[in-house]
């Protein structure tokens, strides 16, 4: 590779969810990451979350794998407790200059095994758990934390020397000073994501003055199952299960008074979940949401709404909650409200605020040491096509730092900021990513198994319960153990010598850990015996500490008989072990990119600047897709002019072969390797694929005159006319959720009510006196749009709203349109004669996603948009590896998000298309042929696609299943569905885990001596 | 917190005379395996008569390993995987859903009684669900009784 003049590194600021899949995705494709964090552990506020919406999965379950994967990376530096002090230098060469705050505890030698904190004499009020309850002065974060080191909180020390004496592996370290660090790179992302608003400075809601008035965050915390009474919903005056729960809505949000007009975007989501969950826990729980306007605008979240209210009862009512008081015999609450006019009273065991995002504490410093621009609110400033670029050209910015957004937003973000990073310095790619060099592997196929048992006492975590002795003596007696050993720490650095040491010595060829988790360790002593010419997979390990020493703690009797059985059990396991290969698959980098609207192009232009050769298929005769339709942006910019220069550039990238007016007749392939065959006979070979089909404006089937009234159009139709001065007269009405939020389509389209603001306000600009009116059910400007609702309101247009059963009725009088509609606040009938009549209709998945799905085996939703991998954390993939999915194909959003998304596509594509070769699982399924009839029963159990009946080409006439090992992902899922003992699981075979069964009951020496 | 631990003193006691079951718990790495470790990681006590196994997804425990257990002389056997919707791998756990039921039947025509082999879904965030199931788990079979193939300890 030519010599670079770029730095091969990004700096990643903020090491939340964001932060993470940025510097994952950048560790993955070739580059060096240093990912600096303020607080001592990653994890960000997702950490604290207890489920996400609109699945409901445990926050710490879907992101604990990514905290591991980061922590663990080769290529990725954690610097924690740090602040960055200059930047220095431009885009593609940074000198950043930072301070890492002294932990006090040595990062190298913790252990993380807490015995400090157990005899730590100081509790204070721990953040993590927002003060619902207490931690020590020396702590960690979380119990999952990353890295699982301990600092002491230099406040709250007193400096007493018990967890010095404590720790056993001499991690304490009073004396620490403060460290400077200066590292090189090439882009810097931001993602430093965001703080709650202070509902002090709601001061009729009574936050801080009354008990029982809560944050949503602190809930939060409450409902976790590792919170403070370990989910049970208890209120803090009294430790009683409130009966009624009150939501407050927009704390801190849409409230010109606190200074924060935008909306939060999540809040509405979030209170609908914890109502939910609140409910799941305690069944007589009521709770009621009061609210303004319910922005469930998400992909499935008017469904999660509408469950919340028809199958948990859950209550909502549209209003602003003026005041909050405190009964003080009772402490229960008393909230003030009005009601359709009327003024009401109600009394609620709990309130909980709904507080918003602010951009964080520290933004405005970092915006001044890296030198980008605020936007008025004081989030960082980006454009309508650069969602992820900050003004300073080099430096990118993801997540709630740009604006209030939720975690899939955030998470495809990330990896649209990952993509820009890469691209300013895609030739230094691979200059700054080291590779271990392990030494070549004995091949211990024809030996006796010779197991080494290294027994862990875990500073006293283990060994104050277990006999760890006896433990270790047990183990010599097993078969084929030679060699057995006690550690202080089995995982400390010097441990890790003298295992290499006695694998060499003993001619050990398996290796058992009898310590904590696999789950955190094994991948640790997996390299150890690597690094000793041992296979990884030769390696088990027994779980002594957390699943025996730490829930036995007063049954040292038991909890040692127990240790000898798990051990026995590895052990057993151990002499079956195999030495496995993570198969490799060629790639072949090249890309296709599937619609050649903005998300297409910009998708397909980034792949090119990453040095990728892309082939983009557009069905129609022209690039551009429903931006060629599109006449207005609310931020001002021209939709036409951009994507008519997105065409120019597209075309004239040699990196990049358009396919225009063709469409695709059949994918075949997998990861690495897909060929793809276009009606027109041609043949493209590639490793990925992005589909970015786009979608489409619904056209109503005669609903509201449409199609009968020339006076009556879609909004799109409708901008197209004002735009070229064709709209008649000067009356405007405008019906919201057209096609939306209603039977056979319930969810909502997310970007209408925003587009009707733009229309109306353009209306206004250009007529003063017209008269607008906007029929709608609930107003949906989220984020920072909802100043064009405000501006909306201020031009004089009129909002009405309608119940949701009460559609307005639109008839044909004579030719002149007549709208009918009863205004929910007043219950008045309204009728209005409007010149045009306005229809804000739906978004609909575009022509031919069905006839994709299937050819790259992809699943779509019933409302025929495309389902993501993981509607969370995996916001662009699909369960099956190398297809990725981009914009309105995904569901309904604005042109930034679709961006944003296509971004990400390169991000995630890269992954693979850096790379000449992929390493398969390690843990795969296999088939043994002789065994195998082809019945097809494990076909159908396989998520990922990777199993396929194909003839058998020893035997004619007969059939078998083929493993894909590219797509397989090691779940085994399919042998227990064989019913000839054809497949099995490398790693986890059946003669493995049966063998672990056995010797869990087997009789053991000493009892038999008892039985005797 | 309602941990029914028996004291150390009362332990100590039941060995040798007392039925003490054998109880095996299959634990998917992601969900209830992590479940597990964090009911470790909080202290939360529980009876000590237990063995998890870790397979990679509950989809992987063979209908096999059930039946080798009980012939051996198993007293209960638990799978634990992730909630619906929360699998790893997507949807194993609705597979193993299917299989459960199916072996509840199978193994009561073998003379077992059904109630020693259990399904729960056990998130990495439930410790505490971890240990009362392993309580009230470990209760159900110490009222069962051991296994007819000659169970306990």
């Amino acid at each position: 590779m030519a010599a670079s003049d770029k730095t091969g590194a990004v700096m990643v600021v903020g090491g939340g969810i964001s932060g993470l899949q940025s510097a994952l995705d950048l560790a993955d494709s070739g580059f060096k990451v240093y990912l600096v964090e303020k607080q001592p552990s990653i994890g960000g506020a997702m950490a604290q979350l207890d489920k996400t919406f609109p699945t409901n999965d445990c926050a710490m379950c879907i992101m604990a794998p990514k905290l591991v994967a980061t922590g663990r990376h080769h290529n990725i530096e954690l610097i924690t407790n740090a602040d960055i002090v200059k930047v220095d230098g431009q885009e593609g060469n940074f000198t950043v200059t930072g301070k890492q705050r002294a932990l006090r505890v040595d990062a190298s030698k913790c252990t993380g095994c807490g015995s400090c904190a157990q005899k730590c004499p100081i509790e204070t009020t721990d953040e993590y758990n927002e003060n619902t309850k207490v931690r020590k002065a020396i702590f960690v974060k979380y119990p999952q934390a990353v890295p699982l080191v301990y600092s002491i909180d230099q406040d709250k020390c007193i400096g007493c020397g018990i967890c010095a004496e404590e720790c056993k592996a001499d991690a304490v370290d009073y004396d620490q000073k403060e460290k400077d660090f200066e590292i090189k790179v090439g882009s810097i992302i931001v993602s430093p994501g965001f703080d709650e608003f202070d509902p002090r400075l709601k001061a009729e809601y009574g936050y801080g003055v009354y008990q029982n008035v809560v944050s949503s965050i602190e809930l939060e915390r409450i409902l976790s199952a590792t919170g403070p009474h370990f989910g049970t919903v208890l209120r803090p005056s009294d430790g009683d299960i409130p009966e009624k729960i009150a939501f407050i809505q927009c704390v801190g949000s849409r409230d010109e008074k606190v200074g924060n007009e935008y909306c939060s975007g999540v809040c509405c989501m979030y209170s609908i979940k914890e109502a939910i969950i609140a409910k799941e826990h305690g069944g007589n729980i009521k709770p009621k949401i009061f609210f303004m306007d319910m922005r469930t605008f998400g992909k499935e979240f008017e469904e999660y709404y509408n469950r919340a209210k028809d199958e948990y009862g859950i209550e909502f009512v549209r209003s602003r909650v003026a005041s909050v008081f405190e009964d003080p015999e009772t402490k229960n609450l008393i909230v003030s409200y009005v009601e359709k006019g009327e003024p009401k009273e109600e009394e609620f065991g709990l309130v909980v605020l709904a507080v918003g995002l602010r951009p964080p504490e520290d933004a405005e410093a970092l915006s001044k040491v890296m030198n980008f621009s605020l936007n008025d609110d004081g989030f960082c400033e980006t454009g309508a096509f650069t969602p992820v670029s900050t003004s300073r050209p080099g430096v990118f910015v993801s997540g709630a730092f740009s604006s209030p957004k939720d975690i899939p937003m955030t998470v495809a973000e990330a990896s649209g900021a990952a993509a820009k990073a890469a691209s300013e310095i895609s030739s230094a790619r691979n200059t700054l990513v080291t590779k271990k060099e392990y030494p070549a592997e004995t091949d211990v196929s024809e030996q006796e198994p010779r197991i080494g048992v290294f027994v862990c006492h875990c500073g006293i975590n283990i060994g104050g319960v277990v006999n760890v002795p006896s433990v270790a003596e047990y183990a010599k007696s097993l078969p084929n153990v030679v060699y057995t050993e006690e550690n202080l720490y089995t995982c400390s650095q010097d441990t890790q010598e003298k295992i290499k040491q006695m694998v060499k010595e003993h001619n050990l060829n398996r290796v058992v850990v009898a310590s904590c988790t696999p789950r955190t360790h094994e991948p640790l002593f997996q390299n150890t015996i690597k690094e000793a010419g041992l296979n990884p997979y030769l390696f088990e390990m027994a779980n002594i500490r957390d699943q025996c020493s730490w829930i036995h703690m007063h049954e040292p009797t038991a909890a040692t008989k127990k240790s000898k059985d798990l051990v026995r059990m590895a052990v057993a396991k151990s002499r079956l072990l195999e030495s496995l290969e993570n198969l490799t698959i060629d790639v072949n980098q090249q890309a296709l990119v599937v619609g050649g609207g903005a998300v297409g192009m910009v998708t397909a232009l980034e792949l090119a600047k990453q040095g990728v050769k892309v082939h983009l298929v557009e069905k129609e005769k022209e690039l551009g897709g429903n931006l060629l339709k599109l006449h207005y942006l609310q931020s001002g910019d021209d939709p036409m002019e951009y994507v008519q220069s997105l065409a120019k550039e597209v075309t004239s990238d040699p990196n990049i072969t358009t396919y225009i007016g063709k469409t695709i007749k059949d994918i075949d392939g997998y990861v690495g390797n897909f060929k793809t065959t276009l009606e027109s006979g041609e043949e493209i070979e590639h490793g990925t694929v992005t589909l970015a089909v786009g979608g489409q404006e619904y056209k109503p089937d005669g609903e509201y005159l449409y199609g009968k009234n020339p006076g009556v159009m879609t909004l799109l139709e409708f901008k197209a006319k004002l735009k070229r001065g064709e709209a008649k007269g000067d009356s405007y009405v405008f019906i919201q959720c057209v096609g939306s939020r209603e039977d056979g389509h319930p969810n909502c389209s997310r970007v209408c009510c925003a587009g009707t603001m733009t229309a109306a306000i353009k209306i206004k600009e250009k007529d003063p006196d017209a008269k607008v009116f906007v029929l709608y059910r609930d107003i949906r400007t989220y984020g920072f749009r909802e100043k064009y609702y405000k501006e909306a309101a201020e031009k004089g247009v009129t909002f009405i709203r309608f119940d949701d059963d009460a559609k307005p009725v639109v008839e044909d009088k004579g030719g002149k349109i007549e709208v009918r509609v009863t205004d929910e606040d007043t219950d008045k009938e309204v009728v209005l004669t409007p010149d045009n009549l306005v229809l804000a209709t739906g978004t609909r998945p575009s022509d031919g996603s069905e006839e994709l799905a299937p050819m790259l085996k992809v699943p779509i939703m019933k409302e025929g948009f495309f389902l993501e991998a993981h509607m969370k954390l995996r916001p662009v993939d699909f369960a099956t590896e190398g297809v990725y999915v981009a914009g309105l194909a995904h569901g309904p959003k604005f042109l930034d998000e679709c961006i944003g998304q296509g971004l990400a596509t390169v991000s995630r594509a890269m992954t693979v298309l850096s790379k000449t070769t992929l390493e398969a699982e390690g843990i795969v399924a296999s088939l043994d042929e002789t065994f195998c009839d082809g019945c097809g029963l494990c076909v159908p159990t396989c998520e990922y696609k990777a199993l396929e009946i194909v003839p058998n080409e020893k035997e004619e006439g007969k059939k078998l299943v083929d493993v894909n090992v590219g797509l397989c992902k090691g779940c085994g899922a399919c042998i227990g569905a064989c019913p000839s003992g054809a497949l099995t699981q490398k790693g986890f075979s059946d003669e493995q885990i049966v063998a672990m069964i056995d010797a869990a009951l087997e009789e053991t020496a000493d009892k038999q001596e008892v039985k005797q | 917190m309602s941990s029914a631990t028996p004291n150390a003193q009362s332990q100590e006691k039941a060995e040798g005379d007392d039925f003490e079951p054998k109880i095996i718990v299959f634990c998917c790495n992601w969900c209830s395996y992590a479940g597990a470790d964090l009911a470790g990681v909080s202290r939360l006590q529980m009876p000590p008569h237990f063995r998890v196994i870790r397979v990679m997804c509950s989809a992987r425990v063979d209908p096999e390993f059930v039946l080798r257990a009980f012939q051996k002389g198993v007293d209960g056997v638990l799978v634990a995987g992730c909630h619906p919707a929360d699998c790893h791998y997507i949807g194993g756990n609705y597979r193993t859903r299917r299989r459960i039921a199916l072996l509840r039947m199978l193994i009561q025509q073998f003379g077992f009684d059904p109630d020693r082999l259990r399904l729960e879904w056990i998130s990495a965030g439930e410790g505490e669900k971890f240990q009362k199931t392993m309580v009230s788990f470990t209760k159900t079979i110490e009222e069962i009784g051991p296994s007819p193939m000659g169970g306990g300890d």
